[in-house]
């Protein structure tokens, strides 16, 4: 099913469809159009988060004389407060520790799971693997209030370990899904030869099927990072310390000052809250499609 | 070049222990261990904790005895927890439709064949990557009662006389945060349903042209039987996380005005953490489990549908 999802070219030459039979104006109308308005509603708020970010605070308040669209005189007055005057820097530093222990630890157990799932296929694994798919549907509305009696009865209430080990629990029902699918697409006759030849099944996952697996490892992978980088119930109900909050949270809570909103601060933590992923998912686009669309295909 | 490597495995000097990991069921559990430890512990235990302590009047820093149905009947009596059910459904409801009627025309127009088309595709997905209270806080700003830019546009044009007050009234701010959940939940909704739409081959519009069929004809009898399958899964994702969201409301609004845009989720955690009534919070978040349940089910079916749909045409 992935195959489709990665390459519109698989289709070749029959990907034009009908389209000859569309003139070009009635293209312009029914197709470009309507497409430009979706895409223009999509990124406004990107462009408002940013056009807020540069803008000194006489223009932001200010738009009898200055149009709100653009920037006349652009600042960093925003960033420099938000990276030397609060805790942000530290912010982004446990966000990162917490997204990427908690993607290895996921990535570690998803992949033994899938393995253990789809190639040792003991008694029962068929139910474990629907089980796991039942867990990916639980969300984390309904278990953030048992979890935080839990957290705090293991005394990790307010540390970065109380997300590393919750993050997890939809991180690895949706990771072990997704390489369900890619082991599956492995065709198994590789690991009989290498069984035949003497191999330990440890030395078979190891050297033949996660090598082959990369891609689904890297699309797990960086979706993991996205979730735990964006999640915010769980970092709002289980840390409480200003140090010790992660981006979402802490932009939220942390620079809203009662009635006085900082609408440039705030947009400029938005914004480098927002560029990591970003970043991230400019490199792999083709990795989150293939993991967004590969989870619900499956 | 793999195989030279491993094919004359020494003989370990434990072969009971090197047997004992190549077999098949001890191999099982080892490799099951690690996310079966974690789900278990992180996953299913609370799940059955959250609904035992629906029963109990458990507070922060106390664990609760049980009080029976108590939460459940205090919560019959609430007027508030009566209403965040019905904005939850009202969100759900409103949100997932015009998530799907405009996801499903997007993706009907990222069809087409187009220039830049992956460029397009990447930059269509953003909302969806990034954190949802990073960009509800940007919502947040756009629907600010004095600077709102919305308002300022339209009052440029003409259009309006006085700025809209976004999210002080229940019924504005009740479409203020659909409106932020829709654009979040478009971008997902159109890149599944654009996966599965191009999956169906141009000869059957073809072969359904020639027939005769109108646009019409061709979009409802060709492309939605063949799409349902992947609708069905998405709509129960979508379903699921819209009727369980939190952090747009929580950032966006809180729950106010009057608490009319409170979710069971939002309601739910205001009373269990800050509020401090664990046990209430608890039979709140335990009382959107049956719809979840209908969700699934729902899931299944769908799932169970595409067999003989695709039939030998699915790989």
């Amino acid at each position: 099913m992935n195959e489709a999802v990665k390459g519109p070219l698989a289709i070749g030459d029959t990907s034009e469809g009908m389209s000859y039979l569309d003139t070009l104006p009635r293209r312009f109308v029914t197709v470009y159009v309507p497409l430009a308005i979706f895409i223009i509603v999509l990124l406004f708020p990107f462009y408002w988060m940013g056009v807020t970010t540069f803008k000194p605070n006489d223009e932001l308040y200010n738009y009898s004389e200055h149009n709100p669209f653009w920037i006349n005189s652009p600042t960093l007055d925003n960033i420099r407060k938000l990276l030397f005057e609060t805790d942000y820097p530290q912010w982004l530093l446990n966000t990162m520790t917490i997204a990427v222990c908690a993607t290895f630890l996921s990535i570690f157990a998803s992949v033994l799971a899938a393995y253990a799932i789809t190639r040792l296929r003991f008694r029962g694994a068929q139910i474990v693997g629907l089980l796991i798919f039942l867990a990916y549907l639980v969300p984390p509305s309904i278990l953030f209030i048992p979890l935080a009696t839990l957290v705090y009865g293991l005394g990790i209430y307010d540390t970065n370990w109380a997300l590393i080990l919750t993050y997890p629990t939809f991180l690895i029902p949706f990771c072990t899904w997704l390489l369900m699918g890619y082991f599956k697409s492995i065709p198994y006759e590789l690991e009989e030869c290498a069984l035949i030849d003497g191999a330990t099944r440890i030395q078979v996952l190891w050297k033949i099927t996660l090598p082959l697996a990369l891609p689904g490892l890297i699309s797990a992978g960086i979706f993991a990072f996205t979730l735990s980088w964006n999640e915010f119930i769980y970092a709002l109900a289980f840390i409480s310390s200003t140090e010790q909050k992660t981006v979402p949270v802490g932009v939220l809570t942390e620079l809203v000052e009662g009635d006085v909103y900082h609408w440039g601060s705030l947009m400029a933590g938005a914004l480098l809250g927002t560029l990591p992923v970003a970043i991230l998912y400019s490199f792999f686009v083709e990795h989150y499609v293939a993991s967004l669309t590969g989870a619900v295909k499956e | 070049m793999t195989a030279d490597k491993i094919s004359r495995p020494e003989q370990p000097p434990f072969g009971a222990m090197a047997e004992l990991l190549n077999h098949r069921a001890v191999l099982s559990v080892l490799f099951m261990l690690p996310a079966a430890a974690i789900l278990l512990l992180f996953l299913t235990y609370p799940l059955g904790l959250g609904i035992w302590m629906g029963f109990t009047d458990a507070r922060v820093g106390r664990p609760g005895i049980f009080i029976g149905l108590e939460n459940y009947v205090s919560l019959f009596d609430d007027d508030v927890f009566w209403l965040a059910v019905f904005n939850t459904l009202v969100y759900t409801i409103v949100a997932t439709v015009a998530k799907f009627g405009l996801g499903m025309w997007l993706a009907l127009l990222l069809n087409h064949s187009l220039p830049f088309k992956a460029f397009i595709r990447a930059i269509v997905l953003l909302p969806y990557i990034v954190p949802t209270v990073l960009s509800a806080i940007a919502f947040w700003w756009i629907y600010d009662p004095q600077f709102s830019i919305i308002s300022w546009s339209l009052h440029r044009l003409g259009l309006i006389d006085t700025y809209i007050d976004f999210l002080g009234t229940p019924w504005n701010a009740r479409w203020s945060v659909i409106i932020a959940n829709v654009w979040r939940g478009i971008p997902f909704v159109a890149i599944c349903l654009l996966a599965g739409l191009q999956t169906i081959s141009p000869s059957l519009y073809e072969a359904a042209a020639l027939d005769g069929a109108t646009q019409w004809q061709r979009f409802r009898y060709v492309t939605v039987p063949l799409l349902m399958p992947i609708l069905a899964v998405v709509l129960t994702f979508s379903v699921l996380f819209t009727f369980t969201d939190f952090q747009l409301i929580y950032a966006i609004t809180r729950g106010g005005p009057l608490n009319s845009t409170h979710l069971m989720a939002t309601l739910a955690f205001q009373r269990a953490i800050p509020g401090g009534d664990l046990g209430q919070g608890a039979a709140i978040s335990t009382a959107m489990v049956p719809f979840l349940i209908a969700a699934t089910l729902f899931s299944y079916y769908g799932l169970q549908r595409r067999q003989w749909q695709q039939g030998g045409a699915d790989e």
